[in-house]
C-alpha cells in the first residue's frame, strides 16, 4: 500500500471509460475523489450516474457485456490491476443500494454481522460488539436493541436502509458508495439518512449519487455534473449550485431540464 | 348498448370458464369415487389388514399391500436422494454460473431428457443400465460399504436400488426447471446486496440465492416426490417386481403402481381386480399424505413467506 497523506484522493480517476457491449456509457472521466468528505453526483437518468458508482468498486462487472478502460487508484492502490480481486475492492469499498434490500430470511442482527462472517469472524461478543457499533454509527441501534433477533423485513423502509447502511458500515470500508440511497424513502425516513451522511462524513469518503438538487446541495461538499456519460462540471457544491461555469449546469441545478 | 353487450359477454365468458374449472373439480372426485366403489370388496373382506398385511397370492385369494407400499416409499426415497443433489446443483450452475451459449444448450437437453417416453428409458434400463449396475457398480458398492444391511446379499441386478435410479433420471428434469425458475426469481437486488458485501461467487449463492429460494426449492423436491410416487412403466422394467420387504437395495421389490400395470390384465373373478383398484386407492392416499406431509415440514421449517423485492 501506497503512502496515505492528507492530500492523496480517495479515489484517482483517470480517463475512465465503460463500455456496455458496443455502447460507452462512461466517456473518458478524470477526477479526484477526496478523502473524508461527500462527493455528490447529478445529473439525468441515463447519463451514466450509477455506471460510474458501479465502477469504483467493480460492480458494473456483474454485467457481462461490460468493459472499462482507465484507471482508478483507490487511496493510491489500482483496483484494477491484474492481481486484485473484486472481492477484495467491494471489502474496501462498501455499497448502499437504491431500495433497501436487507437479507430478508435474516434477522436484524445476521444481516448487519453477515459481512463479518463472511470474513471468517466467529467470535460471538466480537461480533456483538461490532453490531452494536456498526447499528449506533447507522442511528438505527435505539430503535431495534430491543428486537435484533427480528426478521430484518420487519422493520419500515427507512429503518431497512439504515440497516442496510450498518451492513456495509461493519466492514469499516474505506469509501461508501450509496446509489440514490433516499429515493425510495418518504421525506422523513429521507432527512434521517441524510444527517446520517453528514454525520458519517468525518469517518468515511462518501460517494453519493443522487436525483435529489437539495439534497446535493445539502449534505455534498464536492459535486460532478454528469450528462450523457461525460462530465460537464465538478468542483464544490456550494460554487456549482450558486455560479456553475457551465451553462448546462445552470439549467440543470435551476431545474430547466433533466 | 355497448356496455350491456360487453356484460353479457363477460358473464358468458365468466360461465365457460367455471364449467371448465369444475370439470377439474369432478374429475377428481369421480376418480375418488370410482377407485372407493372398486375396491369395495376387498376393503369388505380384508379390511384394515390390506394395509398391513404382506401376502399377495392370487391363487389363494389372499392380499396385502405392505411391501408395495414399502417398495413406492423406498424407490421415491432413494430416487430423492440422487435427483435432489443434482437438480439443484444443476440449477444452480445454470443461473448463477454458466455462460449463457452452454445454460441455453444445458436447458434444451434437460427439456429433451423431459420427453424421453418413460418406456424408452425403461428399455435402456433393462438392457444397459441393469447389466452395468450388476456388473460394475453393485460389486463396488458391496465391496466398499458392505458392512451395511442396505449393501448385502446377492446381487441381480433388476432391484429396488435399480428402480430408484430410473426414478431418479424420470425427476430430475422437473426438479432442475423449476428449480432453475426459482432461483431466476430471486431479485437482482439481492445478489448485489452480498456482492458489495465483498462476497464470493459461493458466498453470494448461499447467503442470498439460497436462503431466499430456499421455501421455492422445497416445493421444486415435492412436486419430483410426486411424481417420483406415480412413476410406473420404467421402474415396473427394472425393479424386479417381487413384493419382499428386506433390507438390502440389490433385492427386487414391487411398487403400488407396478403391480397395477403388470397384473390388471389377469385379474379375474372379482376379488382379484377389488384389490388392484385398493392398491390404486392406496396409491392416491400415499400421495396425498406423502405431500400433506411435505406441506407441514414446509410451513413449520422454511419460516415465513418472504416478501417479493425487486
Amino acid at each position: 500500500m501506497s503512502t496515505v497523506t492528507n492530500q492523496t484522493p480517495a479515489f484517482a480517476i483517470r480517463d475512465l471509460a465503460v463500455y456496455f457491449g458496443l455502447t460507452k456509457a462512461i466517456r473518458n472521466i478524470s477526477i479526484d475523489v477526496a478523502a473524508k468528505a461527500v462527493t455528490a453526483i447529478i445529473g439525468p437518468s441515463g447519463c451514466g450516474k450509477s455506471t460510474f458508482l458501479r465502477s469504483l468498486n467493480r460492480m458494473h462487472e456483474l454485467v457481462p457485456e461490460a468493459r472499462m478502460t482507465g484507471d482508478i487508484r483507490l487511496f493510491g492502490d489500482d483496483i484494477y490491476a491484474r492481481n486484485i480481486d473484486p472481492v477484495v475492492v467491494r471489502r474496501r469499498v462498501g455499497m448502499v443500494f437504491q431500495k433497501p434490500n436487507p437479507f430478508p430470511t435474516m434477522s436484524i442482527a445476521e444481516n448487519v454481522t453477515v459481512g463479518l462472517q463472511l470474513n471468517g469472524v466467529r467470535d460471538s461478543s466480537l461480533l456483538a460488539e461490532k453490531m452494536e457499533q456498526a447499528l449506533s454509527m447507522a442511528a438505527l441501534w435505539d430503535e431495534v436493541k430491543d428486537r435484533l433477533h427480528a426478521p430484518a423485513i420487519s422493520l419500515s423502509g427507512g429503518q431497512q436502509q439504515r440497516l442496510c447502511i450498518a451492513r456495509a458500515l461493519i466492514m469499516q470500508p474505506e469509501v461508501l458508495l450509496m446509489d440514490e440511497p433516499a429515493s425510495a424513502l418518504d421525506p422523513i425516513a429521507t432527512a434521517k439518512i441524510e444527517d446520517l451522511i453528514v454525520e458519517l462524513k468525518k469517518d468515511y469518503t462518501i460517494v453519493i449519487v443522487t436525483h435529489n438538487m437539495q439534497q446535493a446541495a445539502r449534505i455534498s461538499d464536492t459535486t460532478a455534473f454528469f450528462y450523457m456519460g461525460e462530465l460537464v462540471e465538478f468542483g464544490a457544491t456550494a460554487k456549482m449550485f450558486t455560479s456553475p461555469s457551465k451553462k448546462q449546469t445552470e439549467d440543470y441545478v435551476t431545474g430547466r431540464f433533466g | 348498448m355497448n356496455t350491456a353487450r360487453k356484460r353479457y359477454g363477460d358473464t358468458v365468458f365468466r360461465c365457460l370458464t367455471l364449467l371448465m374449472a369444475l370439470s377439474i373439480f369432478a374429475l377428481v372426485a369421480l376418480i375418488g369415487i370410482e377407485l372407493f366403489e372398486g375396491s369395495g370388496k376387498s376393503m369388505h373382506k380384508f379390511g384394515w389388514h390390506f394395509l398391513v398385511s404382506s401376502v399377495w397370492d392370487p391363487i389363494a385369494e389372499e392380499y396385502g399391500a405392505l411391501p408395495f407400499i414399502f417398495g413406492t416409499l423406498v424407490s421415491s426415497a432413494i430416487a430423492l436422494i440422487i435427483a435432489v443433489p443434482i437438480s439443484i446443483a444443476t440449477a444452480v450452475y445454470l443461473t448463477e454460473l454458466a455462460p449463457r451459449v452452454v445454460s441455453q444448450l444445458l436447458t434444451m437437453f434437460i427439456e429433451l431428457l423431459a420427453a424421453v417416453p418413460s418406456v424408452i428409458l425403461g428399455l435402456w434400463g433393462v438392457f444397459v443400465m441393469v447389466p452395468w449396475l450388476r456388473d460394475h457398480l453393485f460389486p463396488w458398492l458391496q465391496n466398499h460399504l458392505g458392512f451395511l444391511p442396505l449393501f448385502q446379499g446377492p446381487i441381480y441386478g433388476v432391484s429396488m436400488f435399480a428402480g430408484g435410479i430410473i426414478v431418479a433420471i424420470m425427476i430430475i428434469p422437473i426438479i432442475t426447471s423449476v428449480s432453475r425458475e426459482i432461483l431466476q426469481s430471486v431479485p437482482k437486488l439481492q445478489r448485489e446486496a452480498a456482492y458489495a458485501l465483498g462476497a464470493t461467487r459461493w458466498e453470494v449463492t448461499r447467503i442470498s440465492v439460497l436462503s431466499y429460494a430456499k421455501k421455492g426449492l422445497f416445493g421444486a423436491v415435492i412436486l419430483g416426490l410426486g411424481r417420483a410416487l406415480g412413476e410406473t412403466m420404467a421402474v415396473t422394467m427394472v425393479i424386479g417386481n417381487s413384493p419382499q420387504i428386506v433390507k438390502s437395495l440389490f433385492a427386487p421389490g414391487y411398487t403400488l403402481s407396478s403391480v397395477i400395470a403388470n397384473e390388471f390384465n389377469e385379474a379375474t373373478g372379482s376379488l382379484y381386480p377389488s384389490a388392484l383398484f385398493e392398491m390404486g386407492l392406496v396409491l392416491l392416499g400415499v400421495t396425498v399424505l406423502v405431500n400433506a406431509l411435505a406441506q407441514l415440514l414446509l410451513t413449520t421449517f422454511a419460516g415465513p413467506n418472504v416478501k417479493p423485492q425487486n
